[in-house]
């Protein structure tokens, strides 16, 4: 088992506020990490300087020994957390967008996934539902052959039958070598995918070890464990 | 999900107890070719990982065994077989006294009832 994610004293403020501090991890290549929190505690400011999109004020993140930058990119799929695809794009011109724009991307892949949820293709993504928008957002970023999928919040907004359809997507699709790092609200339905999780409380780690060690150890789902260790 | 498994115990131990199950039973005959790691993940909605450790131990155990190019194969040794049926039948035996035991019957009573129910 290798490294693919590194990440060393990362440190982030926001003026006075700190929103990350002082982390120090790895992540290991075949590895599905949940990455658990409450609202605000820095979920999806980890996402966004692993992906690039925000400056650490201290420390440093490496994918694959690569610092942050072009080469970590072409092996990061990054799902965020807000739409960012054209609304007036069908859904093909947005898979034709994709395949110019990533060489590891499947096409194939993703029109099976979009026909197995029922979605047409050359439905303008305007018109599409929110829940069938992030469905096809999700289609998109998994039907990359990236190393490191990075997913903030995939499920949140869709139907439980397609949920399990998309968990299942997970499992099945990626690579034995890949990894992902999945932030959410919704423990109870994706824990029994987990390897491991991280717990994150206000900008610190709390916890990060294997979700099986969670269920001998405490005799608890990370379900339970979550609403104790955060409870209000 | 299928498998109906809980979220408080160790996944890869509810696999195990599950295909044990399957053995037993006929589900997955003595010899036979197990699924892939990959199959059986999707089936019991779980992490490659997971069931890989899962049946990593069940090959320690002697109920599996990998043919080098083939894949993974239940064990042809009905010995080990019946021993593992004889195991589950006990544990289940074994709780279900200490229920009746709760209820306040007496062997003879629980005997009777076997009897008459079975």
């Amino acid at each position: 088992m290798s490294s693919l994610l590194k990440v060393s004293s990362l440190t982030k403020k926001y003026g006075n506020v700190t929103a990350l501090n002082n982390l120090n991890f790895e992540l290991e290549s075949g590895h599905i990490t949940g990455l658990l929190g409450p609202n605000g505690s820095g979920k999806t400011t980890l996402i966004k300087i692993i992906c690039g999109l925000l400056q650490p004020t201290l420390g440093s993140v490496t994918v694959k020994d690569h610092p942050i930058g072009e080469e970590s990119k072409k092996v990061i799929s990054y799902l965020p957390d807000t739409t960012y695809l054209g609304r007036s794009a069908s859904v093909r011109e947005t898979i034709n967008f994709f395949c110019d724009f990533y060489k590891d991307f499947d096409a194939d892949r993703a029109y099976d996934m979009l026909s197995s949820l029922g979605i047409n293709p050359n439905s303008r993504l305007r018109t599409l539902s929110k829940g069938n928008r992030e469905k096809v957002q999700l289609i998109l970023v998994m039907s990359r052959r990236a190393d490191l999928y990075v997913l903030d919040e995939p499920i949140a907004g869709v139907d439980p039958a397609a949920r399990d359809y998309i968990l299942n997507t997970i499992i099945t699709n990626y690579d034995e070598n890949a990894s992902i790092l999945i932030s959410t609200h919704l423990i109870s339905d994706i824990e029994n995918i987990l390897d491991e999780v991280i717990f994150l409380k206000q900008g610190d780690i709390v916890r990060f070890c294997g979700v099986d060690e969670i269920r001998s150890n405490e005799g608890k789902s990370v379900d339970s464990l979550f609403r104790e260790v955060f409870k209000c | 999900m299928s498998w109906n498994l809980d979220s408080d115990r160790p996944i890869f131990m509810q696999i195990i107890e599950h295909m044990e199950y399957d053995i037993v039973s006929g589900v997955l005959p003595p010899g036979s070719k197990v699924p892939s790691v990959r199959e059986l993940a999707s089936e019991a909605s779980v992490n490659p990982n997971t069931m890989q450790k899962a049946l990593s131990e069940m090959e320690r155990r002697g109920l599996m065994h990998t043919e080098r190019t083939s894949g993974r194969y239940v064990t042809d040794d009905e010995k080990i077989i019946a021993s593992l049926k004889t195991n589950i039948a006990s544990v289940g035996v074994e709780g279900f006294i200490q229920q009746m035991k709760r209820l306040g019957l007496d062997r003879d009573e629980v005997l009777k009832l076997v009897e008459d129910n079975y």
